[in-house]
């Protein structure tokens, strides 16, 4: 299958993410798990102060009726005033963008930000909704059953690898 | 009884259907929903409190018994998870004119309630409205007799974990009426659940249940020697009932004896807490200055059950009665693969 080096990805984010926010006093974002690793990396590369946000979309999942509520539910928590806020949010990987709608939603019910981009360092594609972003890591095709996980050993060095989902 | 409330309350694959009696809940399913409710109490910090999970879904409270603080918190609980609430007030409705339980529930499933709030007087109600309930549909036990308030006590977990954390090392008394609190019962069955291994009931020996040491509760009759050196202590309300029969002479000589004044507490731990479910008789089982006292978190109870009962409201909502239904149900595209309990990874669950 598929290598993905996720530490050189992840440095292909940054320079774009660098590219983009020239100028800007940006708040960081991450959706649980890997969005807020990949955040609080961001904030030490790219030198942003304030402490970064997090979000567990669990509550806002438009899938609640099929499939319940997530095991390993955890608070969310914005340490910032999102009125006006100027906001990168940051998840590991972009999919059907249903998730990315989830955290959205739950980021207008803390305040009106002023403007939201979205970093990714993954985006798998099989979007589902209208959503899109150039601050991609690297862009991958995956078959539907297959999985892209992420995960950080006891070095903070991020690893991505590919799943087969059990039954399909 | 046991085996019942467990392939009662819980689906095929483990997972929460009904919640009638915190005896037989699994220690992991427990922690799920303290854990859940942490959730919730971050959504109660901010400007907008509500979520919307629940949306569309209608949850039924049926009070069959008198309620301030029990129905209030559930119809809080229910508003916060965007569903649609419905208060029965019963005394006024068909079973006063004599329709049974079962036909009231048969009527309002017809109405598509999708989650029924039961309290009742008589022990067993909910169990009787579980057996009889669609797959689809749901009970939660708000109190039921003299049996279970199991709300009650996982939010009395809740306030201990918040304020005392791991459950082992704890030292928790539970003081009063032991023998008729549904309270107590589903406070013991949680605390032993969770692995308390110093757990004590404290009343008069008339109003104690036999079989508490079979359990593993330590039975003290004095009030000093039942909370030395606790961390926990939980009060329990004196009916007033009680004291019409012969088990207890009189509200003045239960304070002497039972009271919770701030000369007993000093045989507690320095920073214990103390609890109570509410609503207090001030100088019957605990005196005032201990009740607004600083080891007093009674009223921070009141704002953690609201978040526990979000929890159990979305945990029993997101329960499907066949363990396959789930995925036969998943849309095609949105495929979930299951969440991983392995906190050093993480899934594109839904992309």
């Amino acid at each position: 299958m598929l290598e993905l080096d996720a530490e050189s990805i992840y440095f292909e984010l940054v320079r774009r993410v660098r590219e983009h926010i020239v100028g800007r006093s940006l708040r960081l974002v991450g959706v649980h798990t890997g969005g807020v690793w990949l955040a609080e990396r961001l904030r030490v590369d790219l030198h942003i102060e304030p402490e970064v946000g997090i979000l567990d979309v669990s509550f806002y999942r438009d899938d609640f009726g099929q499939t319940g509520l997530s095991r390993g539910v955890r608070p969310s928590r914005i340490p910032f005033d999102v009125d006006g806020a100027d906001i990168l949010l940051v998840d590991d990987v972009l999919y059907t963008g249903r998730t990315v709608r989830a955290a959205m939603n739950e980021l207008f019910d803390y305040g009106r930000p002023a403007r939201i981009d979205l970093a990714v360092l993954i985006d798998r594609g099989g979007r589902e909704l209208p959503i899109s972003t150039a601050l991609i890591g690297r862009t991958i095709e995956v078959p539907a059953d297959v999985s892209v996980v992420l995960s950080r050993d006891d070095q903070q060095r991020l690893h991505l690898r590919l799943e087969r989902d059990p039954g399909g | 009884m046991q085996v019942l409330t467990e392939s009662l309350q819980l689906n095929r694959d483990g997972a929460l259907h009904h919640l009638l009696s915190t005896e037989g809940l699994p220690r992991p399913l427990i922690e799920r929903i303290l854990t859940t409710a942490d959730g919730f109490i971050a959504v109660g910090t901010r400007e907008v409190k509500s979520v919307p999970l629940l949306r569309g879904r209608s949850v039924f409270n049926l009070f069959f018994e008198n309620s301030t603080r029990t129905r209030t918190t559930f119809e809080i609980a229910s508003k916060r998870l965007s569903a649609d609430v419905y208060n029965l007030n019963i005394a006024a409705s068909s079973t006063a004119k004599g329709e049974s339980l079962l036909d009231t529930i048969d009527n309002l499933t017809a109405m598509q309630a999708d989650i029924f709030v039961v309290r009742h007087s008589q022990g067993g109600a909910p169990y009787l409205i579980a057996r009889h309930l669609a797959p689809h549909v749901h009970v939660v036990n708000a109190g039921d007799g003299r049996h279970a308030h199991p709300t009650q006590a996982l939010l009395d977990l809740y306030t201990i974990r918040h304020y005392k954390g791991a459950f082992p090392s704890l030292s928790v008394a539970v003081v009063g009426d032991i023998l008729n609190s549904r309270v107590a019962r589903s406070d013991i069955h949680a605390l032993l659940a969770m692995g308390v291994t110093d757990l004590r009931a404290v009343g008069p020996l008339t109003l104690l249940p036999t079989g508490l040491e079979q359990m593993g509760v330590r039975v003290c009759t004095r009030l000093e020697e039942g909370i030395r050196n606790a961390d926990v202590i939980i009060m329990l309300r004196l009916q007033s009932e009680r004291m019409r029969g012969a088990l207890l002479p009189s509200a003045q000589e239960y304070f002497r004896n039972y009271g919770l004044t701030p000369q007993a507490l000093r045989h507690a731990k320095p920073d214990c807490i103390v609890m109570h479910p509410g609503p207090m008789n001030r100088g019957v089982e605990i005196d005032s200055t201990v009740a607004d006292g600083p080891h007093s978190v009674i009223l921070p109870q009141v704002s953690f059950g609201i978040a526990v009962r979000m929890a159990v409201l979305s945990m029993v909502a997101s329960s499907q009665r066949s363990g396959s239904h789930r995925a036969e149900a998943a849309a095609p595209g949105s495929t979930v693969p299951h969440a991983r309990a392995n906190a050093g990874e993480s899934t594109a669950r839904l992309g």
